[in-house]
């Protein structure tokens, strides 16, 4: 049998942490499968018993989401349409059961370039909370997401939050997801783009790619030109070329790396028709 | 602070358990062999197919990724616990449409659909799909699952037929009930006392030598007793395979694997001890060599065996007519190169088993498609005579093809041979699809032809169908693919050669249709190619070149019974509405492109010119008591319930005075393999006539005419008719040896004649035949392709359940439509339910069945095998649909969306 902690308060994880440097665990839709085992290769520390670590609150900065908050948390949570991606991407999670368990930074720390929740948290320019023994710092989830399967995350440490700055809960949004079948899927490419606007002009424009580059990425190009823009037929200022240089698609089982691009720009067209009035009006 | 978990208290269906748990085990362990609650079945250990799912404080998740110190303190709710939350009815619902077939995957849609149910009593069919989206079946398409989520409570079950009327009948299966209750046997499900676990060492290498090292000290140095069994165990012929000829894959590699995958030792220890043994020490040294895995450089590669040259395992071939002369000659002509790809039969159940020792007999209880097969090929391994091993079919899980090969048998056999202990084994998800057979690859060239007329004057095909390391079912392949190339067409001129090719791939086997689907995509490539030619219309074409009754097949034959035109026919008002529909839509989207198509099957039912006879035993106890020996193994497709009914008509007694006694075989004849379509026709045929000839004896028992109405009442056989009523007392005849009162046991193998040099000969005696058509959009933008309906119009010549024949063509369709969109086997890439992806319910389409019934002479009451039929069709109509809808002429499987995008591409450069 192996070690297995499930404590109830964040500090007993965190000495917990430091002391053995157990594998985090929370809806374990990963973990698991990552096992033939009958049971979780240890030590393993549980955290899905801490009650702080769970939910979504309201901050002075923002909106803090605990690392344990699940899919259906966030699918069930009344949060402003800058969340609707967020929402969208939670439904197209594996499945029901998948939904049901698995969380928001189990996704971040298992740092698959298709995970399905990195594209929205960058489009609403989330950051993690990282706790330890020795103090809790934050970073951009840009800068934690280090590289397929890496994160700046130290063996001490624990995702205790991700952290979405009040900036960035303003507009609209709309997830994409490109799979070769609809529901339990792993994405080919897949779109989250965030949209505000003031008095019919683009007053923010947060757009990110997954699952065509180690990590999901952001697309500056793009959102520049469409930053000030007049708020209708934004698809129009897609092209390839703000977009690819972003990227970094790799030839796979599920799709080649041109398809990819070329899929990732026709997501982020249809994406941004959705979220322009007149078209969607129409 | 951190609890004390040495106990973990667990609220199961309402009952509290107490359970010196593991906390990090995963919650269907702990469900399955501490509490013997199996109805939760185990697919993939991964999340990927949803099998093990449970509610939590009602909320659904797989068991299989909850460590049970999650479950701790909250209620979960398993199959079992259905009934008393209320949901019997939902199990009814199931059994009532058909919504289970071999039942794996039951238990977990039932669970899913509750968790819905609670929410919202009264679902639409979308959202029944959203909330099953994440529980994979296998045979039934969904459609039948989403029918009984939509509509619980809506309808009584209907009273079954009386005596005469059952062939024909709507019945539910009758093996249904463990089904949805969740107490069905499979494998995995039997725990003899004190069993041995077993698990297998396996390549992970395409091909090497292996030398193995001290397995003694090893094994030693194990925490707890632990057997090692190598080839050097094996007490008899180390070879093992389905067709007799070609056998010659090893239970236990000796010293050269040919395929990852491939076994090389096994390890057998108490279930406390096996789950600490670190099974990547063991001590083996690989040596790998270079793999041949490309069919056509196999051709000319190193060896895979010595004694097949060119790695040909063997050739078919087919020849009429002067297909050279008449290509020459011909007013239009097309040629294709298609290539399809690894399929894995992905069935939810992985193999698993039990086998223990009764006296010298060892027992083996394990899902199976060919129960007398592997009691004959487990023997000839193990070194026993055929009668000292006994094989009982445990539940099947879905087969497809896959379980008429030996898997673990010799294994869990030898172990328990040499042990005298019972042995327990369970692939995993990933040991299963690298070990098991696939569907072979195909790369096929292929060129025909038409009169102006747009007659077909001529074909040819040449196909290398990638067999993989091992013989198994190839043979059967390269003699079924050029006999059935043409489709159901008359093609006066024709040349079709298949060989089977070997390459340290999987080993290629029997997969719903032995080859036939992949060939039906390059010659119904190839026929609309042709009517694009001829400017004439797909369905048209077809109809002016279907298959007559008294028409030549391309072997010569003239077959009975020929429904391909009726088939046709029975499309053409779907096919114009469907046409008339994709236009309107067309006229006003330029990115979403509707597309129709169509494509024909016939497939012969039984072996291809060789024996496959089917004996049926059918008896009543001095008692009174009715019992059919039903030897065909029901995997789900239905034969249980199918033979049953043929034999209820033949005998005139009703459907629910049938006792069944299972394949066993020390207590049921063989009815022969699962596979070739071949049950409904061989094994319903020797049930008619066993039923007709027990009828013809209690007619004569009781001094009966022939119109009289047959009844049991007790001990007694009543027969009425218009001179009134005769009873005999059962328990007054002398039991025969079986104990049976009276009884009949019957044989029939279909009469068929060789194939000659040229393959001309009558290689079936009774063929099925069909035709489906598909509506698609496809995303011009993105490549991507929803099937939005299928219409399938199949002759089964008698329908004897429609319930269960629907059934079959929408997991048929189901499985055609993954060959032809999504699904792609890339050994040591896809050896998992989420890299290797089939139809989930969002993926499938409204399906409508049109059944024909041009009555078949030889089959029984007319009747036509229908299994491997129903997925001919679909990949090449998809393709066609496609093509109507962009103008990709999609040449390489599946139509990936890149792939898709890249022909719409070259269509329009």
């Amino acid at each position: 049998m192996t070690a297995y902690h499930r404590p109830t308060d964040l500090d007993a994880a965190l000495r917990l942490l430091a002391d053995t440097g157990a594998t985090v665990a929370a809806g374990c839709t990963d973990l698991f499968p990552a096992t033939d085992r009958r049971a979780l290769p240890g030590p393993v520390l549980d955290i899905t018993a801490i009650p702080a670590l769970r939910g979504i609150v309201a901050t002075p900065e923002g909106l803090r989401l605990g690392a344990t908050t699940t899919w259906t948390d966030v699918i069930r949570a009344d949060l402003p349409p800058a969340f609707d991606m967020l929402k969208e991407a939670a439904r197209e999670v594996g499945s029901v059961q998948i939904q049901t368990a698995g969380t928001l930074a189990g996704n971040l720390c298992n740092a698959s370039p298709a995970a399905d929740g990195v594209p929205c948290l960058l489009a609403l320019d989330a950051g993690v909370e990282l706790a330890s023994t020795t103090g809790t710092r934050r970073l951009p989830l840009s800068a934690f997401l280090t590289g397929p399967r890496q994160t700046a995350r130290r063996p001490d440490e624990l995702l205790a939050a991700i952290h979405i700055p009040a900036a960035a809960t303003a507009g609209r949004s709309r997830f994409l997801k490109l799979g070769a079948r609809k529901y339990l899927v792993i994405s080919i490419a897949m779109v989250a783009a965030r949209i505000a606007t003031d008095a019919g002009r683009v007053t923010q424009a947060a757009i990110a790619v997954g699952a065509c580059s180690a990590t999901a990425r952001r697309l500056p190009d793009l959102e520049r030109a469409l930053t000030g823009a007049p708020a209708t037929a934004l698809a129009a200022h897609v092209t390839e070329d703000r977009i690819a240089p972003a990227l970094s698609p790799i030839d796979d089982i599920r799709a080649d790396a041109a398809y990819r691009t070329h899929a990732a720009a026709e997501l982020v067209r249809r994406a941004l028709t959705d979220l322009s009035p007149q078209e969607a009006a129409a | 602070m951190n609890r004390p978990l040495g106990t973990l208290n667990l609220t199961i269906n309402g009952t509290d358990h107490a359970i010196p748990a593991d906390p990090g085990r995963r919650l269907s362990e702990v469900l399955r062999e501490d509490l013997r609650l199996t109805g939760t079945k185990v697919g993939c250990d991964a999340g990927d197919c949803g099998a093990c799912t449970v509610l939590i404080d009602g909320a659904p998740v797989c068991a299989c990724l909850t460590p049970v110190a999650q479950a701790a303190g909250r209620r979960v709710t398993t199959v079992e616990g259905l009934p008393d939350a209320g949901f019997a009815p939902l199990q009814q619902s199931f059994l009532r449409h058909g919504a289970a077939q071999c039942g794996i995957c039951t238990p977990g849609m039932l669970v899913a659909a509750a968790a819905l149910l609670a929410a919202n009593p009264a679902p639409t069919r979308a959202e029944a799909e959203e909330a099953l989206g994440g529980v994979l079946c296998r045979c039934t398409g969904y459609a039948k699952i989403i029918d009984a989520v939509t509509s619980v409570g809506q309808a009584d079950l209907p009273a079954p037929p009386p005596a005469g009327a059952a062939v024909g009948a709507r019945i539910e299966r009758l093996d249904g009930g463990p089904k949805v209750a969740g107490t069905e046997r499979y494998g995995a499900d039997l725990a003899p006392e004190n069993a041995l676990i077993v698990r297998a060492i396996r390549s992970p290498h395409h091909a090497a030598r292996f030398t193995l090292g001290d397995t003694a000290a090893w094994a030693a140095a194990q925490p707890g007793p632990v057997l090692v069994f190598t080839a050097a165990d094996i007490p008899g012929d180390n070879v093992f395979g389905t067709i007799p000829a070609f056998v010659d894959q090893p239970a236990l590699a000796q010293s050269h694997v040919r395929m990852r995958g491939e076994a090389i030792a096994i390890v057998a220890a108490d279930p406390g001890t096996i789950e600490a043994v670190d099974l990547d020490a063991f001590p083996v040294t690989w040596q790998p060599e270079t793999p041949e895995l490309d069919v056509t450089a196999a051709r000319a590669g190193n060896l895979i065996h010595d004694n097949r040259p060119g790695n040909v395992l063997i050739a078919g071939k087919v020849h009429k007519g002067d297909p050279g002369a008449a290509l020459a000659a011909a007013s239009q002509t097309a040629t294709a190169r298609i290539e399809t790809a690894y399929v894995e039969h992905a069935y939810i159940e992985p193999e698993s088993g039990a086998a223990w020792m009764e006296g010298d007999t060892l027992v083996i209880e394990a899902g199976t498609q060919a129960p007398v097969m592997d009691r004959d090929d487990t023997a000839r391994v193990l070194g026993l005579p055929p009668d000292r091993v006994r094989i009982i079919p445990a539940a099947t899980g879905g087969g497809f093809g896959s379980k008429l090969d030996l898997s673990l048998q010799p294994l869990i056999g030898l172990v328990a041979l040499k042990t005298g202990r019972p042995a327990r084994m369970i692939y995993t998800r990933r040991e299963s699809m690298a070990s098991t057979t696939k569907r072979h690859p195909a790369r096929m060239t292929g060129t025909a032809a038409t009169d102006a007329d747009g007659r077909i004057t001529a074909m040819t095909f040449d196909g290398d169908f990638n067999t993989g390391a091992y013989a198994s079912w190839g043979p059967t392949v390269a003699v079924r693919v050029p006999v059935h190339a043409s489709g159901p067409y008359r093609v006066p001129n024709y040349h079709a050669t298949a060989r089977a090719v070997h390459t340290n791939g999987p080993s290629s086997g029997a997969f719903r249709g032995f080859g036939v689907p992949q060939a039906a995509i390059l010659q119904e490539t190839l026929f609309e190619d042709l009517a694009l030619a001829n400017a004439m219309d797909p369905l048209a074409f077809r109809r002016l070149n279907a298959l007559q009754q008294g028409d030549a097949t391309v072997c010569g034959q003239r077959p009975g019974g020929v429904g391909i035109a009726d088939s046709l026919a029975a499309l053409q008002p779907h096919w114009d509405a469907a046409r008339a529909r994709a236009a309107e839509l067309n006229a006003r989207s330029k990115t979403l492109r509707h597309g129709v198509g169509l494509a024909s099957c016939w497939y012969g039912c039984g072996n291809t010119a060789l024996p496959n006879p089917s004996t049926i035993r059918l008896g009543i106890t001095p008692e009174g008591a009715l019992r059919l020996h039903q030897g065909a193994t029901d995997i789900g497709q239905g034969a249980n319930t199918v033979i049953t009914q043929i034999c209820a008509d033949a005998l005139g007694l009703p459907v629910a005075a049938f006792g069944l006694v299972g394949p066993d075989t020390h207590l049921t004849p063989d009815c022969g393999k699962t596979s070739a379509s071949r049950q409904t026709y061989v094994t319903g045929k020797a049930a008619e006539i066993a039923g007709r000839a027990l009828r013809a004896r209690l007619l004569t028992l009781t001094n009966s005419g022939e119109d009289a109405a047959l009844a049991l009442d007790g001990a007694d056989i009543v027969a009425r008719d218009a001179h009134g009523e005769r009873r005999v007392r059962l328990s007054d005849l002398p039991p025969d040896a079986h104990g049976y009162a009276i009884a009949a046991e019957e044989t029939y193998d279909p009469p068929t004649r060789a194939l000659d040099e040229n393959g001309q000969g009558e290689p079936y005696a009774v063929y099925g035949w069909g035709a489906q058509m598909a509506e698609v959009v496809v995303d011009m933008a993105l490549g991507t392709v929803r099937v939005l309906r299928m219409t399938a119009a199949h002759d089964l010549g008698r329908v004897i359940n429609p319930l269960l024949a629907e059934g079959q063509v929408e997991g048929g369709i189901a499985q055609g439509l993954g060959l032809a969109l999504m699904e792609e086997y890339i050994p040591a890439r896809t050896e998992n339910l989420h890299d290797y992806l089939i139809p989930t319910t969002g993926d499938m389409p409204e399906i409508r069945s049109i059944f024909v019934e041009v009555a078949d002479p030889e089959g029984p009451m007319g009747a036509k095998g229908l299994g491997e039929h129903v997925l001919i069709p679909t990949a090449p109509a998809i393709l066609n649909a496609i093509r109507h809808a962009s103008g990709a002429r999609i040449t390489r499987l599946p139509a990936l969306p890149h792939r898709v995008l890249a022909a719409i591409r070259d269509a329009q450069a």
